[in-house]
């Protein structure tokens, strides 16, 4: 049947006829002047009348309903003719329930009060994060002492995940890191004749800062990641409010075991990490420059120093720290929804790294001032 | 029955920031009562039930709980308060890294120095309580959904609660399913005289086992009608309450009389 829509004025009256089939009806310009029309002052009576109509769905019904709430908003009588009774009523059910969504106005005000609205949630957002940190300390000094509801088990598990788990892609990367040191460093020290520089240039560079941060990167990305992802499905499911009404703190019970875990096995993973740079950076050594392996690695020893290897194992622990409370603190206060757990695993890693470049500066800084 | 006042609310206010869902709400749940919470989605009945048990602070107001102010009390008194309540969430909210024993285990656990032996015991008898005897070592993705609340429900009732809250227990359950819970509900009131609140939607359920009940309005925010809720269906304050409680029949019901 062939699909007619169309629309006249005469008087106070807008009268639009339909009929035929509707069906998937996109004539986005039509519906927008019809909208027009019905909203001048002059109409004030509006009159759908259904002429044969045939098949319909709900791009009709969208039509019919905007010109209904138009017609309420602005006192015209609003009246459908010849319609099927299941359409009438389909309508009818749109308007039934007026019940305005009840989620707090988020409108945008001006400029000034965005700012103001943002330096409120800034302000917030800070004190949050403050009072995070210092719950999560005192519930570390208790479980150290033993008197908080943390389980054996669950430090036992969180131990496991960082360590012989997480050992073959800390190697494999660091491995790759030491060896790219040496390359990019051959290449030019080569120039010089001075390649036999290339082991302390890999020993100093990984001890010192690389081999804490290329592990930090990893364990962020692995297991502060994890630690978001299990707490905040946790707080999905109801568990985390399941713990606090048993009387247990969830800083407890979930935070302390996955921060112990991580300020433990951090600096074991940092100096494995280094371990693992300087065999990459002696793997060059010995195919690209031709040092024998017992001469590089001699010279390799030769350039630790205690400071840079403390100073690196710091990094480390501090890390540790900073991934821990990225994890647990996006997963505390992720939402109720699946989609939150995703945005939260997400705001724990990008954290995790930015905080900890920010500490790495700091260190850095503090270093230099105490000459180390 | 005993009348004494086991819970009592007094002009609580609920809400997050400064968005209010509920305002001065006054009411008192009686020892041994089956109390339920009804009324519209949305209108904030989790929200009372999370105050009530101590999740969340009111906006205003206080929750009283034997005569103690629960509300303002100390951290450690809170605590004490929230050992006498077992609470069923609408997921059964077991924790996933623990089989169905170590679940139930853990408040036994914390709060009790009985023997290991004893509390085995202990978990096999909530378990068979509650109909899921032998599924200790189960962990709860291995279970249906309804058997999670069931256990939820077992480890609710771990510790011999004073109150168990429950938060829509038949919603995701069979109609067979949600009888058996509603029969138990009964069970454990009558055998252990348990004060119990529940929220639900489920009119059967309502009539079933409510002997008291509060009815929320969102629109007015406070408390169109309370009672029990065969007296309210019997005898309607209003339309609202009359159309919940009969689905939104009984107007039309009443036109073809
Ligand atoms: N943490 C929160 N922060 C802000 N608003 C919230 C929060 N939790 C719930 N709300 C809002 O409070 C209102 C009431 O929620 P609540 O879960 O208490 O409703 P309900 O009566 O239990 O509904 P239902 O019957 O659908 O379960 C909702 O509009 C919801 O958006
Ligand atoms: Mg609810």
């Amino acid at each position: 049947m062939r699909q007619d829509f169309d629309f006249n004025i005469s008087g106070k009256t807008l009268t639009l006829n339909i009929s035929g089939d509707f069906i998937s009806y996109d004539n986005e310009e039509l519906k927008l002047r019809l909208y027009s029309a019905a909203e001048d002052d002059k109409v004030r009576q509006l009159i759908v009348n259904a002429n044969q109509l045939g098949q319909w769905d709900s791009t009709l019904a969208i039509i019919i309903f905007e010109l209904k709430k138009i017609a309420l908003k602005n006192q015209k009588t609003f009246e459908l003719r010849n319609f099927p009774q299941n359409f009438e009523r389909l309508i009818n059910l749109a308007f039934s329930v007026d019940r305005k969504p009840v989620q707090p106005d988020t409108s945008s005000g001006g400029f000034l009060e965005n700012v103001g609205i943002w330096g409120t949630k800034l302000v917030a957002g800070v004190h949050k994060g403050f009072n995070f940190i210092k719950a999560s300390g005192n519930s570390f000094f208790r479980s150290i002492v033993g008197r908080s509801f943390m389980r054996g088990i669950d430090l036992s598990f969180a131990l496991e995940d960082c360590t012989y788990k997480a050992l073959p892609i800390v190697s494999l990367i660091s491995f790759m890191v030491g060896l790219i040191l040496a390359f990019v460093g051959a290449v030019q020290l080569k120039t010089f004749g001075a390649q036999i520089y290339v082991a302390s240039l890999v020993t100093i560079g990984m001890t010192r800062i690389m081999g804490a941060i290329m592990t930090g990167i990893i364990m962020a990305g692995r297991t502060g990641a994890s630690y978001a992802a299990t707490i905040g499905t946790m707080q999905v499911n109801e568990e985390v409010d399941a713990l606090k009404t048993m009387g247990v703190d969830p800083m407890d019970f979930l935070v302390s075991p996955r921060m112990i875990a991580l300020i433990i096995t951090m600096p074991l993973l940092t100096m494995w990490s280094d371990f693992m740079g300087m065999l990459g950076g002696g793997f060059v050594g010995v195919t690209m420059l031709g040092i024998p392996f017992q001469k590089y690695w001699e010279l390799s020893i030769d350039a630790i120093s205690l400071d840079n290897f403390l100073v690196g194992i710091f990094h480390g622990l501090v890390f540790g720290v900073v991934i821990a409370i990225c994890g647990c603190y996006y997963g505390i206060f992720c939402g109720r929804n699946a989609d939150s757990v995703g945005s939260a695993t997400t705001k724990a890693v990008v954290s995790a790294i930015v905080w900890m470049i920010v500490m790495t500066g700091i260190i850095t800084v503090c270093c230099e001032v105490l000459d180390i | 029955m005993s009348t004494e006042v086991q819970i009592e609310a007094k002009n609580l206010t609920i809400g997050y920031g400064d968005y209010i869902l509920m305002k001065d709400l006054n009411f008192s749940i009686n020892k041994g009562d089956i109390f339920i919470i009804m009324g519209g989605s949305g209108c904030g009945k989790s929200s009372l039930l999370r105050v009530l048990t101590g999740l969340v602070q009111p906006l205003k107001g206080s929750v009283f709980v034997d005569g103690a102010n629960f509300t303002s009390a100390s951290p450690t008194a809170k605590d004490k308060i929230m050992q006498k309540n077992g609470i069923l969430y609408q997921s059964g909210a077991l924790f996933s890294s623990m089989t169905l024993g170590e679940n139930i285990a853990m408040p036994l656990q914390l709060y009790t120095k009985y023997p290991t032996s004893q509390i085995k015991e202990l978990v096999s008898l909530k378990l068979a309580l509650v109909g899921l005897a032998g599924f200790e070592d189960y962990y709860p993705s291995e279970i249906s959904g309804g058997m999670k609340k069931r256990a939820g429900l077992a480890r609710a009732l771990a510790l011999d609660p004073e109150i168990v809250y429950f938060d829509e227990p038949s919603a995701g359950l069979d109609p067979v399913s949600s009888k058996l819970l509603d029969d138990l509900i009964l069970d454990i009131n009558h055998s252990l005289g348990t004060t119990i609140v529940i929220v639900t939607h489920e009119l059967s359920s309502i009539f079933a086992v409510g002997n008291n009940s509060i009815f929320l309005d969102g629109a007015s925010k406070s408390i169109l009608a309370r009672g029990n809720p065969n007296d309210l269906l019997h005898n309607p304050p209003n339309d609202t309450i009359f159309e919940f409680l009969t689905r939104g029949e009984g107007k039309n019901a009443q036109k073809t009389e």
